[in-house]
């Protein structure tokens, strides 16, 4: 076919979205659709983006263009996470053409509704504090270099650096959610990679206390749809086991220490 | 003692699945291999009855090594059960739809063991072959009861093993996990198939 015959060829062809919506934190729910014209390798993100140049539903009616939000788009900065066809994914990755349609986009209801397809996600930023998810260098003088990092654990602990807080293992989990106070899988992965740093491993206890403070690793049900969900492939469920061998040697030892 | 407070969340829920495994688990076993003598006719099962029931002290043990840990690991597991969420529909991954099962035969199980206790341990009368002949032979409901409670218990006792292994941090990796799920699903079709048979054998007549 020519360049003329396949553009011809996809402008006949439209993508037909639903979504659901919400105005603002407190209002209820809805749901519209939208057609919207085929472009070749068009992702959810382009999909949106056509909506806000012309913000008009199915039947023609003009409505208030969709909120999202992204910014990398190149699945690296997890702000884009929202449940498209049923599952929590990135709608940078989310290519129209592998999509079965009409593709259903869904904020991620385990946060709170911002608006439309915007979460507010700082929940997951209050778990990286109780867990201490960072390496403490700063003192009042120059502390010199920090242990060497093995490679063999560098190569593993990489894997886990690689999460970006999307919160896709926090909306599949059936054990977040209202009743509890779950921090998430995402949370016990980093205790474990900071937990690996030679330096970051100077304060292991105190993430090993936070892993069984409120919240905390004990409320992981073991239903593994994190692992299957997380866009990086981060071995989620290793990392919850390898945290759960880390705290209970802890928590005896504490214990029979006191 | 603060410290202690915020830590006691964890504490249950560990002290929860490790009732589960010791004693719960093991008094399952044993109650499984004893109701399994029935297989090898009336005599072979009551005297088995009678060595369990000459065992010193019995009520002591009885009461703090199952009926206690076996009420923890009840109640706290239908808490455990009621904090969970549920979203097999969403989520149909096969570890997904286990967590499920999980909860649904610890339920079942929790209703069954209390009729089973009501129409045996407390119901007055003498634990022999003939009595349990008479409960699952008067009505064929009370068969089926006991088929689905004994399948119900094994499949939570080979799961929730599976589930042990993790929360204690003994199967890490997701090969370990894998053969961890292969081995109790073969240890719960063995435990129900013995569980079962013994169910048959009681039906025949001394």
């Amino acid at each position: 076919m020519s360049a003329e015959a396949v553009k011809e060829a996809t402008s006949q062809r439209t993508v037909h979205l639903i979504i659901e919506r919400q105005d603002n934190p407190n209002s209820k729910p809805y749901t519209q659709e939208f057609i919207l014209p085929y472009r070749p390798g068009m992702n959810v993100i382009a999909c949106l983006m056509e909506i806000q140049r012309n913000p008009v539903d199915k039947d023609g009616n003009p409505v208030a263009p969709v909120a999202w939000e992204c910014n990398c788009l190149e699945e690296i900065c997890g702000a884009c996470m929202m449940v498209i066809n049923g599952k929590p994914r990135q709608a940078c990755t989310a290519v129209v053409d592998q999509l079965e349609q009409p593709i259903r986009l869904k904020p991620a209801r385990t946060f709170p509704v911002v608006r439309d397809l915007v979460v507010d996600r700082s929940r997951m930023f209050d778990a990286l504090k109780k867990i201490k998810a960072w390496i403490p260098i700063d003192g009042t003088y120059d502390l010199g270099p920090g242990p060497r990092m093995p490679e063999r654990d560098r190569q593993w602990a990489y894997e886990l650096s690689r999460c970006f807080t999307c919160g896709a293992c926090l909306e599949a989990c059936p054990n977040v959610n209202e009743r509890t106070s779950f921090i998430g899988a995402f949370a016990i992965s980093q205790a474990r990679l900071f937990n690996a740093h030679p330096t970051g491993a100077m304060h292991r206890e105190e993430r090993l206390e936070a892993l069984m403070g409120e919240g905390g690793i004990h409320e992981c049900g073991n239903a593994q749809n994190c692992v299957q969900v997380c866009p990086k492939g981060i071995p989620l469920t290793t990392s919850i086991a390898a945290m759960n061998r880390q705290v209970t040697w802890y928590a005896i030892g504490a214990w029979l220490k006191k | 003692m603060a410290q202690a407070q915020t830590h006691s969340e964890y504490v249950l829920r560990r002290l929860h699945t490790l009732a589960g495994v010791v004693p719960v688990g093991l008094f399952l076993l044993e109650h499984l291999f004893t109701n399994a003598m029935a297989t090898s006719g009336a005599y072979a099962y009551n005297s088995a009855v009678y060595t369990i029931q000459h065992i010193p002290f019995l009520h002591v043990v009885e009461f703090f090594f199952i009926f206690l840990p076996l009420v923890y690991h009840g109640v706290y597991g239908l808490y455990v059960a009621y904090t969970s969420g549920y979203n097999a529909g969403q989520y149909s991954w096969g570890r997904n739809v286990m967590f499920v099962l999980q909860r649904i035969t610890g339920i079942i199980t929790f209703v069954f063991i209390i009729f089973h206790l009501w129409t045996t341990r407390f119901s007055g009368r003498a634990p022999t072959f003939q009595m349990v002949h008479d409960l699952l032979t008067q009505n064929p409901a009370y068969f089926w009861f006991m088929v689905i409670g004994v399948v119900a218990a094994t499949f939570h006792f080979s799961n929730g093993l599976w589930s042990f292994c993790i929360h204690w941090g003994i199967t890490v990796g997701a090969r370990a996990q894998r053969i961890t799920a292969y081995v109790t699903m073969v240890l719960f079709v063995v435990l129900a198939a013995v569980g079962i048979s013994s169910l048959v054998a009681f039906t025949h007549t001394a």
